[in-house]
């Protein structure tokens, strides 16, 4: 056996996105350095590490969510992490670590009450996502207003949490990060296939003994995990963009999920450090929302751009498609009121061709004429030499189409894909093809 | 694991293959089933027939285990389904899943395999070759790197069901593989389907079209919410039988086909 080894054009280009994001990255810093004199301090640089590794993460999580159309999964998690901080800062103080087991707590109640009324009631799963999000954030932020009352220095900057701040982050909370960080990459490799399952057929899942509950719960306790860790960074409001952003971004470009997975990650990790750097210059730059701006201009770059799913790419398809198909039906119209006529060479009125395809006669004539395959005759269109020989290879084409349909199976003649368009000869075997010439027609045959 | 049943032998009676008792279940108030008996022998095609909401699928997932019951057991081969999973081979109706769902149509048959694997292990080699098997199984070999969202539905559903024979399983449940798929594909799926049926394997079919049901299966559930009838085709296809199933109305639509189907 071979290993395949080959890389497909959609492989390559995913792979050459990847590369270019990564090397952007690398040369984001010497580039900003050199372009804008901008200083990498100590503090920058861990906040843009932070913001990376928080981008990744996040990245390969919210691909999850993006793919079982769970996008507000995250926005209800992390709006309900609020009270838990303000609840932890009432308790503990200014503790960071409090805060964030804080945050975990409420949030993980928030999903348990989310997936108890989703198991007891008929509510759909956004409309039970929507509500959650907005109890536990008014919660919290009825608790925070009600903590800045409080006559004490030590709450000022908990409203970060709401937005994110990246000064606030230090090297031990990368060091955290990266290290759960780690733990969170680990168990999403190990559960590959389980995620993977669940994430497309849970039914299928569930028939084959695989305790999807259990499964499901795991991928959002580490979202939950994420989340959390992410809530100094880009704060409740903005989290969820952080966790969906990469996904839907890295969702245009390909077709599997492995590189999806990856490439969201390289998109998360972009978005997260550059936008930290960015809100690191100046504090009156909130971080949150820098992180999603740039999130959202890969997601904008993305739709518009990717092959196949980009709305360019769908655009000019349509356009190349309009004038490949004039062209065609174009030869074809005058063929045939040709031959409707006795001669193959007989002219067609202008008004009269102009009339059976009124929208793209323009396009059509302009193409025929430019390929010599038509020429101007009185007030009508003639066929050349070389359009007559263009139009009786279509017409014998879609012949020998119509024979395969009809005679494919008794012949039995190997199964192929029936696309009109190509040419028969190039997806039939040679001897399968003499057999369907033998059964055309003498004025059709060459 | 079960010997298959000597079928040429009638004195010899096979295994019961399924044995559903009392069971009952009710997703609001209402019971969806409601005190269903049912014994199916081995290796018999089944049609599980009856009007819309009559809680055809809801057997089949009750049955697996996929919904919580109200009451009964479910036996495979005499044992419960948390002991027989690798008994059964399960496709679920073709709408169920995303077929935007970036991923290949090799890879969604192997997860036919996964539950064979277990938990962390992944699928390799061998499972790739099993795979190919029954990707040719069903016509589709040309396309096992396909992308799913490019399928039609006739393809869909034929990914679905080499996902199912992949599984190697004894008794198989097909939700309603024949929805929306033209007729040739129709004819690829019943010719699979009679194929397993001669290798002895048990399968069950939720079916619509009344038209087909005497030609395609031997044996046959009338289900309305309680079992109308269970039996041999010849023995239960009757006009009084689907009266009871589907109202009065059901005979006027089909009082040919049913003289036939009752002579016959």
């Amino acid at each position: 056996m071979v290993a395949r080894l080959t890389l497909s054009a959609a492989d390559k280009r995913v792979w050459s996105i990847i590369g270019g994001i990564v090397l952007l990255g690398a040369l984001f810093i010497p580039l900003s350095q050199l372009l804008f004199d901008m200083r990498f301090t100590y503090t920058v640089r861990v906040v843009a590490l932070g913001g990376a590794v928080l981008g990744l993460l996040s990245g390969v999580l919210g691909s999850f969510a993006v793919l079982r159309q769970e996008s507000l999964l995250g926005d209800a998690l992390s709006h309900a992490a609020l009270p838990g901080v303000a609840i932890a800062f009432l308790l503990a103080g200014r503790e960071l670590s409090w805060l964030l087991i804080g945050a975990g707590i409420a949030s993980w109640l928030g999903l348990r009450f989310l997936s108890a009324i989703l198991h007891t009631t008929r509510l759909k799963q956004h409309t039970a996502m929507g509500i959650v999000l907005v109890a536990w954030f008014a919660a919290g932020i009825a608790l925070l207003t009600y903590i800045q009352s409080i006559p004490d220095a030590s709450q000022a900057g908990l409203d970060h949490f709401i937005f994110g701040q990246a000064a606030a982050i230090i090297e031990s909370d990368v060091t955290l990060v990266s290290a759960v960080g780690i733990f969170v990459l680990l168990t999403v490799a190990l559960l590959w296939k389980e995620f993977k399952l669940v994430a497309f057929d849970p039914e299928f899942a569930g028939a084959n003994g695989y305790r999807i509950g259990l499964i499901n719960a795991l991928l959002s306790t580490l979202i939950v995990v994420a989340v959390v860790l992410g809530l100094q960074l880009a704060g409740v409001i903005l989290m969820a963009g952080m966790l969906i952003a990469p996904g839907i971004a890295a969702r245009q470009w390909t077709q599997s999920l492995d590189q999806m997975v990856i490439l969201a990650a390289v998109f998360g990790a972009f978005a997260g450090a550059v936008g930290a750097v960015v809100s690191a210059l100046d504090s009156d730059i909130p971080t949150g929302p820098m992180i999603i701006v740039v999130s959202f201009l890969l997601v904008l770059f993305s739709i518009t751009l990717a092959p196949g799913r980009g709305l360019l790419w769908s655009r000019l398809r349509q356009r190349a498609n309009r004038r490949r198909f004039a062209a065609i039906n174009t030869l074809r119209d005058l063929y045939r009121y040709a031959l409707s006529h006795g001669a193959e060479d007989y002219p067609a009125p202008d008004d009269f061709i102009r009339g059976v395809r009124a929208s793209s006669i323009e396009s059509g004539l302009r193409q025929l004429r430019a390929a010599g395959h038509i020429m101007e005759a009185g007030a009508g269109w003639r066929l050349t030499e070389s359009g007559i020989a263009q139009a009786r290879r279509d017409r014998r084409n879609q012949s020998l189409w119509d024979l395969y349909r009809l005679h494919g199976d008794e012949l039995s003649l190997p199964a192929i894909q029936e696309d009109r368009q190509l040419d028969i000869a190039a997806v039939l075997p040679a001897a399968a093809l003499e057999l369907l010439e033998s059964k055309l027609k003498p004025n059709e045959s060459l | 694991m079960p010997d298959q049943a000597d079928r040429s032998d009638p004195q010899e009676s096979p295994p019961i293959a399924l044995s559903v008792d009392d069971l009952t279940v009710a997703y609001q108030e209402k019971p969806a089933i409601w005190d269903i008996d049912l014994d199916v022998p081995e290796g018999v095609l089944m049609g599980i027939v009856g009007p819309n909401g009559a809680g055809k699928s809801t057997l089949i997932k009750a049955a697996l285990n996929l919904i919580p019951r109200a009451a009964g057991t479910v036996m495979f081969y005499g044992a419960p389904y948390e002991q027989a999973r690798s008994l059964v081979g399960y496709v679920p109706q073709r709408g169920s899943v995303d077929w935007d769902f970036p991923t290949t149509v090799l890879d969604v048959v192997t997860m036919g395999l996964y539950g064979k694997l277990g938990w962390f292990r992944r699928p390799g080699k061998r499972e790739r070759e099993l795979a190919l098997h029954a990707l040719e199984q069903v016509g589709l070999v040309d396309f096992l790197d396909r992308q799913i969202s490019q399928l039609s539905g006739g393809q869909q559903q034929r990914t679905f069901l080499a996902r199912a024979l992949v599984q190697d399983a004894q008794i198989y449940f097909m939700d309603e593989p024949f929805a929306a798929v033209d007729a040739v594909t129709e004819n690829a799926i019943v010719y699979i389907l009679q194929a397993l049926n001669k290798r002895g394997k048990t399968v069950l079919v939720v079916h619509h079209d009344l038209q087909t049901v005497a030609h395609y299966f031997d044996w046959l559930t009338l289900l309305n919410v309680e079992v109308i009838a269970a039996g041999p085709t010849a023995a239960v296809f009757t006009a009084e039988n689907l009266r009871r199933t589907y109202g009065g109305r059901v005979t006027n639509l089909n009082g040919g086909l049913l003289a036939g189907a009752a002579g016959g």
